[in-house]
């Protein structure tokens, strides 16, 4: 960067001439020396993934996790700083506890990402304050069912209420990924950290848009794309954290939870195995030339 | 100023003391009630306000709109219900601001009844609260002097609704037609008018569909027969 040691990157809420905030870039480098989180958004739910590093020998394994659950329905991955990223779940919980307190309903996963999208922001305005050294990806399902007030006593007609307009949908699944400038984007997939590129490319090819991915396959894509997205960063030993949100009629009962063991190894079964078949098939191929 | 044993439970722990007001309240000596039929619902209220035997106003407004499509019947006092849904309906209005979209009934339900709760003690408004969504339909809920939130077909409330308790009873049916429906209330409310002296002159209503609020108004002079305005 050509700007360094001019001083416009010592401060929060100090422009550069060319309109740029460097704390706020220097904050998007440590993000991308992080280990790769993914999500994605399939027609029935979202799956979380994360590549931990594992930094030590010591550390027990499957202990120290990195994806936390911020409400019944929601959940948060990130990649960068990790006090940084415990700091944005606390403030998560708080405010997706304070709308239930007003509002007696869950918070639907588009005002929690707006919410913590203004918080992010707010960081990079302050001398006093440097802006979050990570990059949050957020993913919930907001209930397809009526929404239900918390405490209410009694249930209204039983034929239902009347007047509903016909024909449409609500809820479902939804997510978000907020940088550590507070801009946040929807996704249908979504990916940071070091292995982001290879991730996107494999997410790219999922055509999540189609609504065509069921949750149980994009468990197995998730693994799949971490362990490719490790792929360049081999010489690191490292645990695979996955969770998964589907509505109230899928597995886990429109909460956000931990893949169960069984499902994640086999995951990563299948995609230790589909890395492998790629390797045999480069080799076939320069077996191929070899033979010209 | 005397409060009387307001707020508090009685021995039973049943009873709420319902003659809560202030010496020389304005009193909503009142007849509501809401009901939901098959495209939506609709408020219902007579006029009249008194302080004591005199009637403060004979032509009273008891329906007020907290959102285009959400509204609530006012009764107690009338000070404390109107800065009640005063309060809701900026929150309400903030709400749909910040949003993009209308708040659903369930959100100014849980306003009110947070209002309600924590002031318990201090206020003597008893709501109810109805509305319309494109999620939801129509819905009526009653928030009665403690504070708790009751989800129900339909609600009737004030001093009229003690004699109306057998007619609603007997003549309710769900998912009637608007007509039908706007009849079940003129006939409940003119019966309630009747026999309760704190309640009287006009009925007004509000009907609450897709199509938004509609208002209907109902003079004595024709027997509420003919629908004014």
């Amino acid at each position: 960067m050509t700007s360094i040691g001019t001083g416009y990157d010592l401060a929060n809420s100090i422009f550069s001439p060319d309109g740029r905030n460097f704390q706020v870039e220097y904050a998007v480098k440590a993000v991308e020396n992080g280990g790769t989180s993914i999500g994605i958004r399939c027609k029935d739910g979202v799956v979380l993934a994360v590549e931990k590093v594992v930094t030590s020998k010591l550390l027990k394994q499957g202990a120290n996790k990195r994806i936390a659950t911020v409400d019944r329905h929601l959940g948060v991955v990130y990649s960068g700083m990790i006090p940084d990223g415990r700091h944005f779940i606390d403030r998560a919980r708080d405010e997706s506890r304070s709308w239930r307190d007003t509002f007696k309903t869950p918070i639907p996963t588009a005002d929690l990402a707006s919410r913590m999208g203004g918080y992010m922001q707010a960081y990079t305005l302050y001398q006093s304050v440097r802006p979050f050294g990570i990059t949050a990806i957020v993913g919930g399902f907001d209930s397809e069912l009526e929404a239900a007030v918390d405490g209410v006593v009694g249930s209204g007609p039983s034929v239902g209420a009347g007047g509903k307009a016909a024909g449409k949908k609500y809820g479902g699944p939804f997510l978000y990924m907020i940088e550590p400038s507070g801009l946040y984007w929807g996704y249908y997939g979504a990916a940071t950290g070091k292995g982001r590129q290879a991730a996107k490319a494999e997410l790219e090819k999922l055509d999540l848009g189609s609504g065509a991915l069921s949750l149980l396959d994009a468990v197995k894509e998730a693994a799949r794309i971490i362990y490719v997205a490790h792929d360049d960063n081999k010489d690191k030993e490292f645990e695979l954290e996955m969770s998964w949100i589907s509505g109230a009629d899928g597995p886990t009962k429109g909460l956000h939870q931990e893949v169960p063991k069984a499902l994640r190894e086999e995951a990563e079964r299948l995609a230790k195995k589909s890395l492998e078949d790629e390797d045999d098939d480069d080799e076939k191929k320069e077996d191929d030339k070899m033979q010209e | 100023m005397e409060f009387g044993n307001s707020g508090c439970l009685s021995e039973d722990g049943i009873h709420v003391d319902m003659d809560r007001l202030k010496k020389g309240e304005v009193n909503l000596g009142t007849s509501i009630m809401a009901v939901t039929f098959k495209d939506g619902v609709i408020l219902g209220a007579d006029s009249r306000t008194t302080t004591g035997a005199y009637i403060a106003n004979r032509v009273t407004d008891k329906l007020t709109r907290v959102n285009d499509t959400i509204w609530c019947c006012r009764s107690g006092s009338a000070a404390d219900t109107q800065a009640v849904a005063d309060i809701v309906q900026y929150q309400l209005g903030l709400f749909a601001m910040m949003n993009g979209k209308p708040p659903t009934t369930q959100t100014a339900v849980s306003i009110f009844q947070d209002i309600c709760y924590a002031n318990k003690d201090r206020l003597s408004a008893g709501l109810i609260v109805a509305g319309w969504d494109e999620r939801h339909g129509g819905q009526v809920y009653s928030i009665p002097l403690g504070g708790s939130l009751h989800k129900q077909s339909y609600a009737i409330g004030g001093s009229g609704s003690t004699y109306i308790y057998g007619f609603c009873d007997a003549n309710w049916k769900e998912g009637m037609e608007e007509e039908d429906a706007v009849n079940f209330v003129k006939e409940a409310l003119k019966e309630a008018i009747k026999w309760d002296g704190s309640s009287g002159g006009v009925i007004r209503m509000v009907v609450l569909t897709e199509k938004g609020a509609d208002r209907h108004l109902y003079l004595p002079d024709t027997e509420y027969q003919v629908r004014h305005e």
